[in-house]
């Protein structure tokens, strides 16, 4: 359990948009969960502590098991911890209302999920907008515009889910996390429902937001090949982190072919 | 989010399960739209039975035998008759000065023909004043003399409907002879149209004198050698001196009926208003009712918005939990499921009162007898109500949705 306070991960130096690069976003002191099952505790997450700075790419990896779960229903603030602290972008919300949460979660939270989670029968443009209705933005329409374009679906925005393939509809999905302008991405095995094509077009475009415009992404996944396109992976095994370290050279997108699963494994 | 956005949602939402929302709207619709084709067509009869009654004449009051609360099955209605003496005592301007005056009636279904022609009809007896008092005369010859009464003369006048059917081919009935229970009469004059469409066909009657009544076609003497009248019928001087008449013909009564001080009067004294209040209390009864079969098909309707409120959250629930993920409230999502209840229950009752505004429009065409009128705020009433069944119903599954865990929500499978 190494908590990276002295240890900072280099970060590049692009700093157009959001925020300036190095300050810390999530800050987390000894987070528990713990579930009660009837007569049983199941101690989900067993004091874990992380920091995770402005502009960062990581992976939170771990068995099925090991508390990813939790850990990434924390981070999104979809459920507060039993103990322990949790500061997002500068904001306790280790003991919020579940109304406060969800207020968290429209203004510093985009999620994108392996499932997509996209509302039927709605164009993308009304998909992206969504976050927007909640937060009672005005200028939806061009907001969330400029946003498909961001993930080159300019020319789709009238388009319904069912008119769309996979890949499309995860790129909907990231704009629709990018619209509001969060302080975090959270990722959940975002390329787990897409064949390998379609899921290198979509970490293609979670690297290039992160490069050029320095937004801080969190991948939650148990696929190693995945893990190492990010510049840090953060690994979970009962509730506590093994292992925190840096991605020496992670892989770019497109650029390298995925290894047989035995080779991963064997890794 | 705001009313126009939850709307839209709402709407989105109803449309792409069309059949869906119109099956649930059945109960709403079907409830809504009876009820108010039943109040148009009540509306209606009131209005017809409200302008018969005006009709009758002005300031008019009745004098119908038996007391307000009479049992009709211990005869107190036989004792009670009222009879020629107590028209006279009613006649006289010193006892009831507040009359002007005063006209009894004593009818009977009679069998009138002339040649070949027959009608069945309602022959009356009663006496001159009666044209004064029901606002009601000839317009062609005359009508009866206190001299016909006096002599029992076999004079009649007749209605126009008895008119139209004696005499078809237009012939003018004035010096004709007609047979009245084969008792021959001469027509001496014809009584302007009255109208009164409907249950109670003013037209439809023979005038005859009180008299030739009494004495000639249906024998009226008692016993004790009075003569019945059915009721008298009295016209007051002016409105505002109704209640002191209905006074003075009180004691003129008591008087000639020999009522003791302290018993209870075996006649009642009606104004026109009394019998429309009486009227209008049954109608309220049936109004009261159809309240009640509202109601019932209302909560029936309700319960299917509920039921396909709570199927719709369950097969919404990973919408829900996106929803909540990127930033919906409780309220936000408690609003959203509200309003679609509100809207699938006010456009059932939209429809239901489109319906049944039909349905009064169609049974008003194919009926003379009434014009069943749309009541605006037996409409507002539907309206409401429909609204206010869809967010009641819409409450329970509408705080389901909100307040579901978006982390179970968003895993639901």
């Amino acid at each position: 359990m190494t908590a990276r306070s002295d240890e900072k991960t280099p970060v590049t130096a692009t700093d157009n948009g959001r925020g300036a690069a190095g300050r810390p976003v999530i800050v987390i002191r000894d987070m528990t969960k713990v579930y009660r099952m009837g007569e049983y505790e199941v101690r989900a997450l067993n004091g874990v502590s992380v920091d995770i700075l402005a502009g960062e790419f990581v992976a939170i990896m771990g068995p099925s098991g090991s508390g990813k779960s939790t850990m990434m229903n924390m981070l999104g603030a979809l459920d507060k911890p039993t103990s322990g602290q949790y500061l997002l972008d500068g904001i306790d919300v280790s003991d919020m209302s579940d109304d406060q949460l969800a207020d968290i979660r429209n203004r510093k939270i985009g999620f994108v999920f392996q499932n997509f989670n996209l509302l039927p029968r709605v164009p993308a443009i009304q998909q992206v907008e969504l976050p927007l209705i909640y937060a009672a933005k005005r200028e939806r329409g061009e907001r969330a515009r400029r946003a498909l374009e961001m993930v080159g679906l300019g020319e789709r925005v009238h388009h319904r889910p069912s008119e769309l393939s996979g890949g499309q509809q995860q790129r909907v999905a990231i704009a629709r996390a990018l619209v509001n302008e969060p302080a975090i991405i959270l990722a959940d095995e975002p390329t787990g429902n897409l064949d390998s094509k379609s899921g290198t077009e979509v970490m293609a475009i979670f690297q290039r937001l992160n490069r050029e415009q320095g937004i801080t992404i969190l991948f939650v996944t148990h696929d190693p090949w995945i893990a190492r396109h990010t510049r840090r992976i953060i690994t979970l095994a009962d509730g506590i982190v093994v292992r925190d370290e840096a991605v020496p050279t992670p892989l770019v997108a497109g650029q390298s072919k995925r290894p047989s699963d035995e080779a991963l494994v064997h890794e | 989010m705001n009313l126009a956005l939850n709307t839209r949602l709402a709407l989105g939402s109803l449309l792409a399960n069309k059949l869906r929302a119109v099956l649930t709207m059945l109960g709403i619709i079907i409830g809504v739209a009876a009820v108010i084709t039943l109040i148009s067509v009540g509306e209606g009869v009131q209005d017809v039975v409200v302008s018969e009654f005006q009709g009758l004449g002005n300031n008019l009051l009745f004098v119908v035998p038996g007391s307000p609360d009479a049992n009709e099955f211990t005869g107190d209605l036989v004792r009670a008759e009222l009879t020629n003496d107590d028209y006279l005592a009613l006649a006289n301007p010193s006892a009831v000065p507040d009359l002007v005056r005063v006209a009894p009636t004593y009818g009977r279904p009679a069998v009138v023909t002339r040649g070949g022609e027959e009608a069945r009809t309602t022959v009356t007896g009663t006496t001159p004043d009666y044209t004064d008092v029901r606002d009601f005369y000839p317009i062609e010859g005359d009508f009866f003399t206190e001299q016909d009464v006096t002599t029992a003369a076999r004079v009649a006048v007749l209605g126009q409907s008895v008119y139209e059917q004696l005499f078809p081919d237009g012939t003018p009935p004035v010096g004709e002879t007609i047979r009245i229970n084969n008792v021959n009469f001469r027509v001496i004059g014809l009584m302007e149209e009255k109208g009164g469409s409907g249950f109670n066909d003013q037209d439809d009657v023979v005038l005859i004198p009180l008299n030739t009544a009494q004495r000639r076609l249906f024998p009226a003497r008692r016993a004790d050698g009075e003569y019945r009248v059915d009721q008298i019928l009295a016209q007051v001087a002016s409105e505002e001196r109704q209640d002191a008449a209905i006074v003075e013909m009180a004691l003129a009564l008591r008087e000639s009926r020999g009522i003791a001080y302290r018993d209870e009067e075996d006649f009642t004294i009606l104004s026109q208003s009394d019998v429309i209040g009486a009227l209008s209390q049954i109608t309220n009864v049936l109004t009261l009712f159809l309240g009640l079969i509202a109601g019932i098909s209302l909560l029936v309707g309700g319960i299917g918005i509920m039921n396909i409120m709570l199927v719709s959250v369950t097969e919404r629930t990973r919408e829900i939990g996106l929803r909540k993920a990127v930033g919906a409230k409780r309220r936000d999502i408690l609003w959203q499921f509200l309003t679609e209840a509100i809207i699938l229950a006010s456009l059932g009752g939209l429809i239901g009162l489109a319906l049944g505004a039909g349905g009064a429009w169609l049974i008003s065409r194919f009926s003379d007898l009434l014009d069943a009128r749309l009541a605006w705020n037996s409409v507002a009433l539907a309206i409401l109500f429909s609204a206010a069944v869809g967010l009641f119903f819409g409450i329970y599954p509408a705080t389901r949705a909100a307040r579901l865990n978006p982390i179970d929500a968003l895993r639901y499978e």
